[in-house]
């Protein structure tokens, strides 16, 4: 009885062995580059990422994929953080994220990764709020509700370096970002930091006032379309199509005729708003609807600057990961070759390639 | 008769067959990992357990460089607080409500549809009105979770509660015993065992609920430092505080039926759940 049982588990074991070692060679090998036909992409909703569910459900994607003989999926994910997780980890080829997230979370994880378009910056989208006071200095000693580590986060630690201040003055409690506007209804919730369409929605409540947004530190905050670099770099393809594909979008949706305000009207509806409310959203958002304004942008100084203040905040909240040494732990990389941070792990690159042929008319 | 239904495995092989499946989670876990590893030295999705080791020191016995806190230790403590507060009070509720819908047909005719309409209300859809009621901090935390096992464990004392012999009753009342004394000495024994299991099994809903009250709004606690690491993807720390949320709630699972054994030993006698 105790050696046929003995037996059984032995030939289990094997059996356990067998199943293992078949689900080694099924899984093959991650995130490998190579070139191939089908690319998926990952958005969330956010003012200036739902023009790709318009480049979507209009076919201008499927457009330009067929131009360069492509296939590109385009998924929507109701969790931000988790479409970034799913990227990091492989399941996507590109995902829509801020310049810090994808510092932090895709960089910071080993996955080196590249803004393939940069979109937009934040330019009065994400803000402060008190509750009966109008002044920034009376958040001092208030517990602030806001994502911590999120832009949220930062734009907070802007704003309490532009009085003298610092984090030890405050208190920070971490509030999901899907409740927010809920606790903000709540007595004991005083002082908040969060993004549109939240934030203009808590701005309805009575004596609350934004004491501190965005616009103060235009640029900051850039909304980027990353993609993986390694798969960038063997399917120039894939770079092409998504390029072509958003500047088409671009000049649809910001007309001021019949087709644009159709498109703005769909997209205030996808957003949970209409067309008043997304055209609202757009005002405090710096959107680069011209491939050169991009461009330029992606050129300039200010982005490197901005980077390294992002690094710094980064590497003082341990979002670097462990490893990190220094601030300059993950090197940054820009248009024309120029780095921060170590140029031996550039994790994370602003690339202009694909804008440029867009502005240039060459796609 | 050597059917499959009548195979028991002798005790050394019972032991084996059960640690199989940990050891199996385990070798597919680590290969899974070292192939990540391999492509990407710095994937954070499986890290190796060499990671694990260096994130729980770091959580566990470390003071943290902002706050020189413990933090594996304070999020263990303020969770604990936090269940352990919800689960006393919910059990109260549900014992006190539990008896009077099951023993006392008017009470039970005016508030039994009301408790049952109120168990199958998701906690979790009416947080707005939890957060506006009770505010953000401490309290909401613990009312959520009492909302969502209260009803469910007074229901079940209710049902309980029916489940006694009418016989008993009218016994106790032969013998002179008043609508107090029979709830206090027939129905109270009968109702407490089955309250420890009414408790044990709505373990694991407030752990859930204690998680996701974390998640949304909090400073410290277990589901606040997985929510918060999650953002970059920790999956160093996540890993091993999953791995302590399981272990602490087996833990109390088997405290309270280790407890339930010592002080209802009448209730047991021949049961082995």
């Amino acid at each position: 009885m105790l050696s046929s049982i003995v037996t059984f588990t032995r030939r289990r074991a094997t059996l356990v062995l067998l199943c293992a070692l078949s689900l080694l060679a099924l899984s093959g090998p991650v995130a490998a580059a190579e070139a191939k036909q089908k690319f998926k992409i990952a958005w969330t909703i956010y003012v200036g990422w739902v023009p790709w569910d318009y480049g979507e459900t209009s076919g201008i994607i499927k457009k330009w994929a067929d131009k360069y003989g492509i296939e590109i999926e385009v998924v929507q994910l109701n969790d931000y953080v988790e479409s970034i997780n799913q990227y990091t980890a492989g399941a996507f080829d590109g995902c829509v994220m801020t310049n810090m997230d994808a510092l932090t979370i895709p960089a910071a994880g080993g996955v080196d990764s590249t803004a393939l378009i940069v979109g937009s910056f934040s330019n009065g989208n994400d803000g402060i709020i008190l509750k009966r006071k109008s002044d920034l200095a009376a958040i001092k000693g208030q517990s602030v509700n806001l994502v911590e580590l999120s832009v949220s986060h930062y734009l907070l630690a802007r704003a309490l370096e532009s009085i003298g201040s610092s984090e030890k003055d405050i208190t920070v409690v971490n509030t999901s970002d899907a409740d927010i506007v809920s606790a903000a209804a709540a007595k004991d919730v005083t002082a908040l930091v969060t993004w549109n369409p939240q934030l203009a929605e808590i701005v309805k409540m009575p004596d609350t006032h934004i004491v501190y947004d965005s616009a103060k530190t235009p640029g900051e905050i850039i909304d980027l379309m990353v993609v993986n670099t390694g798969t960038l770099a063997a399917n120039p393809a894939f770079g092409k199509a998504m390029a072509g594909a958003w500047y088409e979008i671009m000049s649809i949706m910001t007309q001021n005729d019949a087709a644009g305000l159709a498109v703005r009207t769909t997209l205030g509806t996808v957003s949970g708003t209409d067309l008043a409310g997304y055209d609202s959203q757009l005002k405090t958002t710096r959107l680069f609807s011209s491939a050169a304004d991009a461009v330029a942008f992606a050129q300039s100084a200010d982005v490197q600057k901005t980077m390294k203040s992002v690094a710094k905040f980064s590497f003082e909240h341990g979002l670097l990961g462990e490893g990190a040494s220094s601030e300059d732990f993950i090197g940054v990389g820009y248009p024309g070759g120029a780095v921060t941070g170590d140029k031996a792990n550039v994790k994370f690159r602003f690339d202009d390639t694909y804008m440029k042929m867009a502005a240039e008319h060459k796609l | 008769m050597k059917r499959l239904i009548n195979l028991q495995p002798p005790r050394i092989c019972a032991v084996m067959l059960a640690l199989l499946p940990f050891v199996f989670a385990f070798f597919a876990y680590v290969s899974f990992s070292n192939e990540r590893l391999m492509a990407n030295p710095n994937d954070k999705l499986l890290p190796a357990m060499s990671s694990f080791g260096a994130a729980i020191e770091r959580m566990a016995l470390v003071p943290s460089k902002r706050s020189g806190e413990l933090l594996w230790w304070v999020d263990t403590a303020s969770s604990l607080r936090r269940l352990g507060t919800a689960v006393v009070i919910s059990s109260a509720i549900g014992l006190v409500v539990g008896i009077a819908l099951g023993a006392l047909p008017l009470v039970s005719a005016g508030m039994s549809p009301f408790v049952a309409s109120l168990s199958m209300i998701p906690p979790m859809a009416v947080l707005p009105i939890l957060f506006i009621v009770f505010g953000l901090g401490e309290l909401s935390k613990v009312v959520l979770i009492v909302f969502g096992i209260a009803p469910v464990i007074a229901r079940d004392i209710q049902g309980r509660v029916r489940e006694i012999p009418r016989e008993l009753i009218v016994k106790a009342q032969t013998l002179g015993a008043s609508t107090w004394l029979v709830i206090l000495r027939v129905v109270l024994p009968l109702a407490l065992p089955r309250l420890i299991d009414a408790v044990r099994l709505s373990l694991g809903a407030a752990w859930l609920f204690l998680i996701a009250a974390e998640a949304i709004a909090a400073t410290d606690g277990l589901g606040y430092r997985i929510f918060l690491v999650r953002r970059y993807l920790a999956m160093d720390v996540i890993l091993p505080y999953v791995l302590w949320i399981t272990v602490l709630a087996f833990t109390m699972d088997r405290l309270l039926r280790f407890l339930g054994r010592k002080a209802f030993p009448w209730h047991h006698a021949g049961a082995s759940v």
